[in-house]
């Protein structure tokens, strides 16, 4: 009776997780700029990877397991934001600018820094 | 030496939970020796200092986790509904908000809790600003991220 509702609950968290993830990549492909695409890919950190971490932490064998996939856990937790971080302020200082308002349009100050893309 | 103690037993107790050796005299040993050599070792190098050791976020940390993990799920589902409208209505807005915490441990946290946040990211900081990218306007809510910066201002410690 408790593996089956082990087992039940542990699918449910990988089916959601998979979906979660399937999100993040459709997300990532359709939107349009990189800052937009960017927020994708956090589904993808956050309910994507935990909720496959919390399926396999159902399934584990014994407490041990369970401590180190909640380490893993944790350590996902703590490292992609840095890493998202990273990325958009590596964009924003190499002067990036991004899509803004409904319109999408380029923020002010687009023109002078990127000559070349704008007619 | 708070700190010392501190980082002695965290290090040991992680060191037990991965190895689960409890029994083996000589491996305990070993471990014992390996926590202190690290523990002198991060010593020397000055490590062992408010932002290596954050032990005074600790009590609050963790209703802030848990409310932070309820904030993330409904973000999670409002940038999902966008992945998958048929035609996504997106309005991507720059904007800056003050930053409560004075540690540079809680700055930390709060610029991580800002990108973890699907919706949000955190794309630039200076002394008293975070620059926030947002996906959609309603996203863009800085009365809710002022009100996570107060929050983590609340669980840092001395």
């Amino acid at each position: 009776m408790v593996d089956l509702l082990r087992d039940i609950l542990s699918w449910a968290c990988f089916i959601g997780g998979g979906i979660f993830v399937v999100i993040g990549c459709i997300g990532l492909v359709r939107f349009p700029d990189f800052y937009t695409r960017l927020h994708p890919a956090g589904i993808t950190d956050t309910a994507g990877a935990e909720l496959i971490m919390l399926g396999m932490i159902l399934q584990a064998d014994s407490w041990l397991i369970v401590a180190k996939l909640g380490f893993i856990a944790v350590f996902l937790l703590l490292t992609s934001p840095v890493a998202t971080h990273a990325l958009a302020h590596a964009a924003w200082l190499s002067g990036l600018h991004p899509l803004t308002g409904k319109e999408l349009n380029y923020g002010e100050g687009y023109e002078e820094n990127n000559p070349e893309e704008t007619s | 030496m708070g700190r010392i103690i501190i980082t002695g037993l965290t290090l040991a107790a992680i060191w037990l939970l991965l190895s689960g050796y409890f029994d083996h005299p000589l491996l305990l040993v070993l471990g014992a020796a390996s926590v202190i050599l690290s523990v002198f070792l991060s010593h020397r190098a000055g490590m062992l200092d408010q932002e290596g050791v954050p032990g005074g976020v600790f009590p609050g940390i963790v209703p802030y986790m848990g409310w932070l993990t309820f904030e993330i799920g409904k973000a999670n589902i409002e940038v999902a509904r966008q992945a998958l409208a048929i035609t996504p209505t997106l309005s991507p807005k720059m904007f800056t908000v003050p930053i409560p915490p004075k540690s540079t441990v809680g700055q930390v946290i709060f610029a991580n809790s800002i990108t973890l946040t699907p919706g949000t990211v955190s794309v630039s900081l200076n002394e008293d600003h975070i620059l926030v990218h947002a996906l959609t306007e309603e996203l863009a809510d800085i009365a809710a991220i002022a009100d996570m910066g107060a929050r983590v201002a609340k669980t840092e410690g001395p």
